[in-house]
Formats: structure tokens, sequence, C-alpha cells
């Protein structure tokens, strides 16, 4: 088991998948729904192997573990793969997330199932692939190969409008793409190595740190994304499929945050802390800014797409506070809304496949024909506007505690975020869940079938589960935090000192 | 074991009846929730009588750890219970009322077919309630803060047809977390104060916090908050504001008091339990649980004296005029909440937690009434529709007189004779007379005149009720019936708590045997000379609430009985002044210009000029808009315009590797 490559299986094990699809007939009935089965168990085998990481995990070791190393083409770029308390989770959330979009595109995708398939398996390669890289050149053609897949989905199944909203999201990301490229070369240049573990130690000088940190934020925040970069996120949503807006809420946002973590705040501490004040504003920006944006949305998904914004807003703001609890606070609200951000897009598509439209206003009263369905997405509700008990709570409250520990007007002005989040979510809820079933349309609506239950139910008691032992996740990534943490501060008091020695 | 069964067997009556209540019935739901109730009401008193009433040590407390929570650097939090007098109390006030507002509405909400969801609803709110009282840590008060609100929410919002009750449900929530805004991060500036947010740290840690007089780091900056850099006194001064803010959203006070009256939009039994016994005084307990905290900042109690004050006056100004039963009832919750800050801002911890104690039983009795007057009315809530209903629900008339006599302090003076609120109420009047905080003078007198008030709408909801002529129409009148015994047995023990409640526990509370019951669950100074004091104020002091009572009775049935048509002449005479009670200051109003309104317009403006207009106009969409130029000639030879992408990636990368070869064969 030790030898085991099993981050490599976990990787590539949907390309088993794809090469089964490739071969197979995905049209007629028949054929539909062989591709859906060989997908569905697909990703399931996948989760139930990547499982098996957090079983081998070793929560007291802050390294990198289950390591592979091979050397690639003699160029210094090497197959370096490797978790540590940061990623694994992350890995984990990935495998997990993809049954769901299977089995959500179940009915809803009626053309091209095998190629709309074999795009999500490739695309679950190569986001597994972004966290367990080690080797920065590799990191990056998996974090840009994440978005060919996506591209894709969007394009290819998305709404009416989906060449704008594609293209959208390919203009945002293309400027952070070329500038993150010349930055992986500069750090290469510069430390002789492409080997992430490498430069994690390394040091980079003062001011190269600087130039190498905006050129990550460039890459980094519009993924995530930050005001005023998020106006590709909405747009995105809105024509994505249901399973596109999963992955997208539930995993490709955090491709940002991971960033943020493993290369501006581990490797460029110095221009981190700099750069801090700008990332807080913005992320304030983007809590209240978003938040009222959201407020004011006619369509569902839009609503919960600025709402994400607004969320991510404290896990940006949660890792530039750099202490442990702003840190965990962060890591912990990405996995969550993972979940949550996840399952709200999912009890959209709900209502969406009945009647097939996202207007808000389209809707009222279904909590009488949808019972069950009016507490799920009640649960998901709170869990949104961060009720204790919930998933959401525990990352918003220790993202707000680690940042008043650094500066208490981010965390004040991020507390509205509190009172905004209220207001639009339950406004929201209000408006299509409560009042008296009028509209002859909704009318005829059924509550959640067998296959709704079975992807909304596991997300329930994962979002209550979370809120009530968060321990396992605190388990996993207290020693990588504590030092990421650690080194952080030892780098800027080195910094300092320096800096007195000089003058 | 006793302590994990009190907390969680309403849990598990809301898991039963929530998650089977369509397969076991209605009638299964009720009697489920109900009888577990009635289990943890019993349990509820045994503790009260083991931890309260028994001997023990000064600072004793009990410590039920259950799991683990959030572990983070220095955040460590667990679930756990710390029990001690004070949550003894919070448990027989909480699990009494809560048992008989769950059997009362066995009868009260006979014809509603969601029975299962409504009983699981209380018992989700006991079970959040309970969480809250217990919590050993601000994280876990939170979770029951936030719980109850949620309840509440689900509450109010529980007759989900109707607009007015979504929308006051949603009005509740939102309110409440402007004061949950200032709560969580009171918790942070604890947090960075003491270093962890747990009661038992805090409270060792802040005997001994702030530095003796003179001392050489008497003034140094601790912490900044908020642009201003505070030295330990003004820091703590700041912490105990934020966290103050959370209890006046909780407990409706002055400026967050808004969402209660239109919270009455719920079923009624829930007006008694969630927004008259229990929930709202959660405010209350957060401040006497906090006590040593509080205690540090004469600032911060100076501004609990003033808004308690404040609130005290305002709510019974407004109540005045209402003409629904139930937000006058609403109304005078609000004010009493207000004589509950006042006792906490003045330091007199025992009696503002012996006013919530009181207040819980006629409350919850005038409310449990006043359904039981809807009840036989057909659900008319409107008291000028009602009137002369006396002779037809003789017993709901009798207990809700019980229930105003205990409101409104009837007793005789200087003797201890009394109903419950005169032993509670006229303490806190005394208390803020004798008090040396600086608001003494301003307290007293606004509680004085609100005891007027509270006299005289409580006697004017009694007489429009109750007598005179019917006002309800023929058809009403001929069907008004007294409630079956499900309903009126839990009224005979309300009524029995609303009666004896003053006199048994007055000396336990704030009385001789003070020290010997609290155990130093609350803030004692070493020489609390104000324990002392207020059994020495002035005789007239000691008259004024009596007094402002009788001048109340007698305004009311002036006005009500003897010369009907007065009220309505003054209301004409005075017409400003009428509107503006009668509109509740207009708070609803100014509130709806300056914040809903205006958030609206604000989230309208930046999502269509801030994004739209100039985010996208002058970013994506300029660009695109020459890119789709171009790809749309593409687009005609073939459709590869997303392959695109992927090409310049490729290349991107082909580039990047050339690049490293030659770098590496250098």
């Amino acid at each position: 088991m030790t030898d085991w490559p099993i981050l490599s299986t976990v990787t590539f094990l949907p390309l088993v998948g794809v090469l089964l699809l490739l071969f197979m007939n995905g049209e007629g009935a028949n054929g539909r729904r062989n591709v859906l089965n060989i997908s569905l168990l697909t990703t399931v085998a996948t989760f139930v192997v990547s499982l098996f990481i957090w079983i081998g995990f070793d929560n007291s070791n802050p390294g990198f573990q289950m390591v592979e190393k091979h050397g690639w083409l003699s160029t210094g770029i090497s197959y370096h793969l490797g978790v540590d308390g940061i990623s694994m989770l992350f890995v984990i959330l990935t495998t997990f997330l993809m049954p769901f979009c299977v089995l959500a595109s179940w009915v809803s995708v009626e053309k091209r199932i095998k190629e709309y398939m074999i795009a999500f398996l490739l695309l679950e390669v190569v986001m597994v692939g972004v966290f367990v890289a080690l080797d920065i050149v590799l990191f990056y053609v998996f974090f840009e190969a994440t978005l060919i897949p996506m591209f894709v989905i969007i394009g290819v199944w998305g709404g009416k409008d989906r060449v704008y909203a594609s293209y959208k999201f390919f203009l945002y990301t293309l400027a952070g793409s070329v500038l993150t490229m010349l930055a992986i070369m500069a750090m290469y240049w510069q430390a002789g190595t492409t080997d992430m573990t490498e430069l994690l130690k390394y040091g980079f000088p003062v001011g190269m740190q600087t130039w190498l940190w905006l050129a990550f934020f460039a890459a980094f925040s519009v993924k995530m994304p930050m005001w005023p970069v998020h106006t590709w996120l909405p747009d995105a949503h809105v024509q994505a499929p249901t399973a596109g807006s999963v992955i997208l809420a539930g995993v490709m946002l955090k491709l940002g945050g991971y960033g943020f973590i493993r290369f501006s705040l581990s490797m460029l501490p110095v221009a981190s802390d700099y750069f801090a004040p700008l990332v807080f504003t913005l992320s304030v920006l983007a809590i209240i800014y978003t938040s009222l944006v959201a407020l004011m949305q006619e369509d569902m998904k839009k609503l919960i797409a600025y709402s994400s914004v607004a969320h991510m807003g404290y896990v940006t703001m949660g890792i530039f506070a750099a202490n442990t609890q702003g840190l965990q606070g962060a890591i912990f609200q990405m996995l969550s809304h993972g979940i949550v951000s996840g399952a709200l897009f999912l009890c959209v598509g709900v209502v969406y496949d009945r009647l097939h439209t996202r207007d808000i206003a389209a809707y009222g009263g279904l909590v009488n024909n949808m019972p069950k369905y009016a507490v799920a997405m009640m649960i998901f509700t709170m869990a949104n506007v961060g009720l204790p008990g919930t998933s959401g709570f525990v990352g918003e409250f220790l993202t707000i505690i680690g940042v008043f520990r650094v500066n208490t007007w981010v965390a004040l002005f991020a507390a509205t975020g509190v009172i905004l989040s209220a207001s639009y979510a339950l406004w929201l809820y209000r408006r299509m869940i409560f009042g008296a079933l009028d509209k002859e349309s909704l009318k005829s609506m059924l509550d959640l079938s067998g296959r709704e239950k079975l992807i909304l139910y596991p997300l329930v008691v994962l979002t209550i589960f979370f809120g009530v032992y968060p321990a396992p996740v605190f388990d996993a990534t207290a020693a990588s935090v504590d030092l990421v943490v650690n080194n952080y501060s030892a780098a800027l008091q080195a910094a300092k000192n320096l800096a007195l020695n000089v003058h | 074991m006793i302590y994990k069964a009190i907390v969680f067997l309403p849990l598990i009556g809301f898991l039963i009846a929530g998650l089977f209540g369509r397969s076991i019935g209605s009638k299964a739901s009720e009697y489920v929730t109900s009888g577990l109730m009635i289990i943890v009401a019993v349990l509820s008193w045994i503790v009260f009588f083991n931890v309260a009433i028994a001997h023990g040590e000064a600072g004793e407390v009990i410590k039920v750890p259950v799991m683990r929570w959030i572990q983070s650097g220095g955040i460590d939090v667990e679930w756990a219970f710390r029990v001690d007098t004070l949550t003894a109390i919070m448990f027989v006030v909480v699990n009494t009322v809560s048992t008989l507002v769950h059997i009362y509405s066995i009868g009260y909400m006979h014809h509603d077919p969601h029975r299962p969801r409504f009983f699981a609803y209380l018992s989700l709110f006991t079970f959040a309630m309970l969480m809250l009282i217990t919590s050993d840590n601000l994280a876990q008060m939170f979770f029951g803060w936030e719980g109850v609100g949620l309840a509440s929410y689900l509450l109010i919002g529980f007759w989900f047809k109707k607009p007015s009750a979504s929308a006051a449900a949603m009005k509740a929530f939102i309110v409440n977390r402007v004061g949950d805004f200032g709560f969580i991060l009171g918790i942070a500036g604890l947090f960075v104060l003491f270093g962890s947010i747990n009661f038992e740290t805090i409270f060792a840690a802040a005997a001994s916090y702030l530095p003796a007089e003179g001392a050489t780091d008497a003034t140094q900056t601790v912490v900044n908050i908020f642009g201003m850099s505070l030295d330990k006194a003004n820091a703590i001064t700041v912490v105990c504001l934020l966290l103050f803010m959370g209890a006046m959203g909780k407990s409706a006070q002055f400026l967050l008091h808004t969402w209660l009256p239109d919270a009455m939009e719920g079923p009624t039994p829930v007006s008694a339990l969630i927004h008259a016994a229990t929930m709202v005084t959660a405010g209350v307990f957060l401040v006497a649980r906090m006590s040593p905290i509080f205690e540090l900042s004469p600032d911060a109690l100076l501004v609990v004296t003033i808004i308690g004050a404040i609130t005290a006056f305002f709510a019974a100004t407004v109540g005045l005029v209402q003409n629904d039963i139930k937000r006058v009832i609403a109304y005078s919750t609000c004010s009493q909440l207000g004589y509950m800050f006042v006792a906490l801002g003045v330091g007199a911890y025992g009696s503002a937690i012996f006013h919530l104690f009181t207040h819980a039983f006629f409350k919850a009795l005038l409310f449990l009434c006043a359904g039981s007057v809807i009840h036989a009315v057909d659900g008319e809530q409107d008291m000028r529709n009602m009137g002369g209903l006396r002779p037809h629900i003789k017993i709901t008339f009798a207990m809700m007189l019980i229930g105003t006599l205990a409101i409104t302090g009837v007793g005789i003076p200087f003797t201890p004779i009394g109903f419950a609120g005169f032993f509670s109420k006229d303490v806190i009047i005394e208390a803020a007379y004798a008090s040396h905080s600086p608001a003494s003078g301003f307290a007293f007198t606004l509680l004085v005149i609100a005891a007027m008030f509270t006299s005289f709408y409580s006697w004017r909801l009694m007489f429009l009720t109750f007598f005179g002529k019917p006002r309800a129409s023929h058809e009403v009148m001929h069907h008004v019936h007294e409630s079956p015994n499900v309903m009126l047995i839990p009224l005979y023990v309300l009524a029995v708590g609303a009666v004896l409640a003053g006199v048994i526990f007055e000396g336990m509370f704030y009385g001789e045997e003070y020290a010997e019951f609290w155990k130093g669950a609350l803030f004692t100074a070493q020489h609390n000379e104000l324990l002392e004091e207020f059994h020495h104020v002035p005789a007239l002091v000691a008259l004024s609430p009596f007094i402002a009572m009788v001048i109340g009775f007698v305004t009311a049935w002036y006005f009500y009985i003897k010369s009907p048509e007065t009220p309505k002449r003054l209301a004409t005479s005075q017409q400003v002044l009428y509107k503006f009670l009668l509109n509740k200051w207009y708070f609803d109003e100014l509130y709806d210009f300056l914040f809903v309104r205006s958030a609206k317009a604000l989230g309208r403006f930046l999502w269509k000029k801030g994004d739209i207009g100039v985010i996208d106009n002058y970013g994506p969409n300029g660009v695109a808009a020459r890119v789709v130029d171009v790809t749309n000639r593409v687009v005609k030879l073939q459709s590869g315009y997303l392959y695109h992408y992927a090409f310049a990636m490729m290349i991107g990368i082909a580039a990047l590797i050339t690049w490293m070869m030659l770098g590496s064969s250098m």
C-alpha cells in the first residue's frame, strides 16, 4: 500500500472512464444509459480511492506526503506529486463532488451526453492535478488546463448566451495566465528549480517578490474571483449547466484560494505582508458590494453566484490575515462553500429542470407542493447565511476572528456580511418558497425524485456534520497551517532584521 | 447525565416530529414532543433544587463536556454544559414555560394541518435555548443564540401563506442579525483581550484584568480597535458595548426593537414562549452571564442603563394606544425587558434575573390568555371588535386578571404580600434610585412613568376586552366559548407562578439568602452596598411604583369604563401625539427609508452601473467586442473558436518547455 502511487491513481483514474466512453456509442436510450452508468461508476470509484488518501494521511506531518517524483524529459521539470494538510482535503472535495455532477446531469443534459461526460472526467483529472502537483510547471499545466473543459462545457452545453459567457471567462483568465507564466519563468531563472518543495524554502529577494506576487495575484484573483474582476462569474454560472455551476463554485474558485496559500503566502511572504491591505480592501469591497448586488438579482443563479463572490471575500481576507484562525478559517470556508454553494446550485437545478426558468419572480409558494425540497433548501440557505451548527458558520467565524487580530476595521466591515447575507438569502427563500401557491405553472410541480434525494440528502448531512463536528478538517490541516504561519512570521522577522542591519 | 437529558430530549422530540411527523401523525407528534418536555421540566426543577437551593460552595460550577467543536490556534471550543445557579434558573423558566406551551398548543393548534411541524419547531426552539443557557463558551452561546433566532424565524413564518407572516419572519431574523454583527465582533474582541472565548478562562482573568490605579501600565495601549488606541479599561468598554449590541437585538431594545411587534404574526403560543418568556430574555441572560466583564466597565453599564430605561419608557408609550391585543402585550414585553436592563446596568444583577423569572410566568400567562380570547372570538385580534366577553369566558378572564395584577405589581406596600411583579418590578425601581450610576435619576424617573403606563395599558386591555358592551358581530358573539381544559390547565399553572413566584423567591434572588443562592454565578463586588441600600430607600421612593400603578388603573378605568368617549376625544384633540404613538414613533418608516430602500437602491446601482456599466463595459465587453468581430469571421469557416484557447495554451507550454531545455543546457 505504501509504495502504491495513490495520488497518480486518483488523478488519472477518470481517464479510464474516458477511454471506455471513447469506444462507446452514446446514441439512443441504451447508449445514453451506458454512458451515464460508466461515468457514475468512474467518479464514485475515484472518490472511494481518494478516501484512502485521507485514511493514509498522517495528520502530525506538516510536510508533503505520498510523494511521487520522476524526472521528465531531463529538463529539470519533474513529475512530482504530493499532498499536505492544505491540499489534501481539496482533492477529496473534488472527487466527492463529481458523482453529484453526473447525477445532476442525468436527465437535464439532452444532447451529446458522451462528449459532455468526457469533458467532466477530463476536468476532474486536471483539477485533482492542480492540488497534487508539486512541480510548478506541472501545476501551471494543470491550472491552465482546467479552463479548457469548463470552457467547452459552458460553450457547448450552456444557456442561450453561452458564447458571451465563455468569452468573458476566457478574457478574464487570459491576462492572468500570461503573467503567471512569466512569473514561473522568473522563479525558475532565479531559483534554478521548478520543484515547489525547493521553492517553498528558497526565499526570494524582496524586490522580486513584489513583482512575482502581482503576477500570481492577476491569475488567482480572477479565479477566486475578487472584486473587481468578478463579473465573469455570474455570467458563467447563469449559462453553465447545473453540474458546470457546481464544479465552478465548488472547486474551480478554490484553485485561486489554494494558489494564494501555496504561492503568495508561502513563497512570497514579504510581498504578501506588503500587499495585505490591498487584499483586505478588495475582500471587504467584495463582501459588501457583491452582497448588495446579490440582493437585487432577479435570476436565482446570479444571486447565488454573487453570494459566492462575497463568501470568497472571507476567504481572501482570512488567508492574508496570515494567522492560524484566519488561514484555517479560510480553508474551512472554501471546503464548506464547496459543499453549500454546490448544493444551492443543485437546488436551483431541481426547479429549473421542472420549469425551465431561473427567474425568481416565476416561483413562489413552493413549500406547498415541495416540502422536502423546501427543507433542503432551508438548510443550505442557512448554511449560506453562516448559521452556527452548519458548516458555513465555522469558516466565517474563524476568518472574522483571524482578521480582527490583524485589523479591526476589516473585521468590522466584513461582519456586515452577516447582516447582508441574511438579507439576500432569506429574501430569495421567501420569494421562492413561502407564500401561497398561486401560479398555475407551479401547481403540477412534484417534490424531490429519488435521484434528487440521493443528490441533496448527503449534502444536507455533510453540511450539518461539519458544522457540529468540524474536528476532522482541523486535525488534517492544523500541522501544515502552523508550518505556513510560522514560516511566514519567520520570513517577515528575517526581512525586518535585514532592513535594520542595512540602516 | 441529567443535564444531557435536559438538553437533548427536546432535540430528540424535534427529530421525531420533524422527520417522522408525517408517518406517525399529528397526535403522536404532539404527545411525543409534549411528553418529552414534561420529563425535561421535571428534571429541570430537580436540578434547580440541587444546584440553586441546596447548600454549596461559592463559585461551584458543574461542567459537562460533550464533544469537540472548533480548535484553531488559541480558539479551543468544545460542546459542553456549564451549570450554575443562573443556568438552573433558566432551566426552570425555559422548560416550564415550554412544556406548558406545548400542552396548550395541543388545544390551540387543534385545527391546523401542520401540527407535527409546529411541535417540531417548538422543540427545536427549546433545544437551542437550552444550548444557549448551558453554554460554557461564547461560540456555543452564539450557536444557541442563532438557533433560537432560526426557530423564531420559522415559527413567526409558520403560516407561510400569509405574506405578512413571511415578511415579519424575515424582518425578525435580519434585525437580530444586526445585533449579531456586534456580538460576533465582541467575541473576536474578547478573544484578542483574553486569548480565549471560554467563560472559565475569561472570568478567571477578569478579576485581576484591570491594572491597579496608578500602576505603570494603567494607561498603556493594549489593543487598537476601529482606529482607537485603547488601554485595558477602554478596550473592555468597547467589547462590552459590542456584546450589548447583540443583547439589544435579541431582547428588542430601543433602536433594534422593531421586529418584536411584527413577530406577533406567529401563532400565539409562540409569542408566549419565544417572544415573551424565553428568547427575548437571552440578551438579559447574556449580560448577566458576562457580568464579571461588564462590571469592569462603568461606561458600558451606563449605556445599558440608559438604553434599558429608554426602552421601558418608549415601549410603554406605544403600548398605550395599540389596538391589537397581542401587540399591546408585545410592547409590554419590550418595556419589561427595559426594566431588566436597567437592573443590570445599575449592577443589581440578581433583581434583573428575578424580574426575568417572574416576568416569564405572568407574561406567558397573559399571552396564553390572549390566545384563549382570540380562540374564543374566532381569530379576531383587534380589541375594538371585542368587549363584554367576561360572562362568556369566565375562567380566561380570571386568569388574565391574575396576569394583569401581577404585571402591574399589585401588592400591599411594606408587607410581603403581593403578586409577582410587586416584588420584582418594584425592587428594580428601588435599585435604580439607590444606585450610584450617573443615570440613576434618569432611569428612576422613566421607570416610574413606565410603571404608570404599564398599569394603564394593562387595564385598558382588560376593560376593552372583557367589559363594556360587546362590539363583535352577533355571529361571533354567538360562538364565543371557553377554551378546552388542555388550554386552561397551563393557565392555572402559570397563574400560580404569577401569584407566588415573587413572595417565595424574593429572599433568594436579592434578599438575605443572596450569596447562598447564587454561589458566585453573578458578579458581586466585595462590598456590594447596593444589595443593602435598596432596602433602605426613602418611603416615598418605595411607594412610587404603587402610586404609579394606582394612577394608571384609575385613568384606565375612567377612560374605558366611566367615560368611554374620553379616549376618542383625546385622540382627536391630540392628533399629532396620537398618530406618533400609534405609528410606533415612525421607526418602521424611518428604517424602511434609511436601510431597506437605500440598500436596495444601492444594490441596484452597483449592479447596473458598477458591474455592468463600468467593469464590464470597460473590461471584457470592450475587448470581447473586438474579439467577437474577428471570430465571427472565423466561425463562418469552422466553429473552432473554442479550440483557439487550447491552441494558444499549447504554444505557451511548448515555448516554456523549449525555453527550459535551452536554459538547462546552457
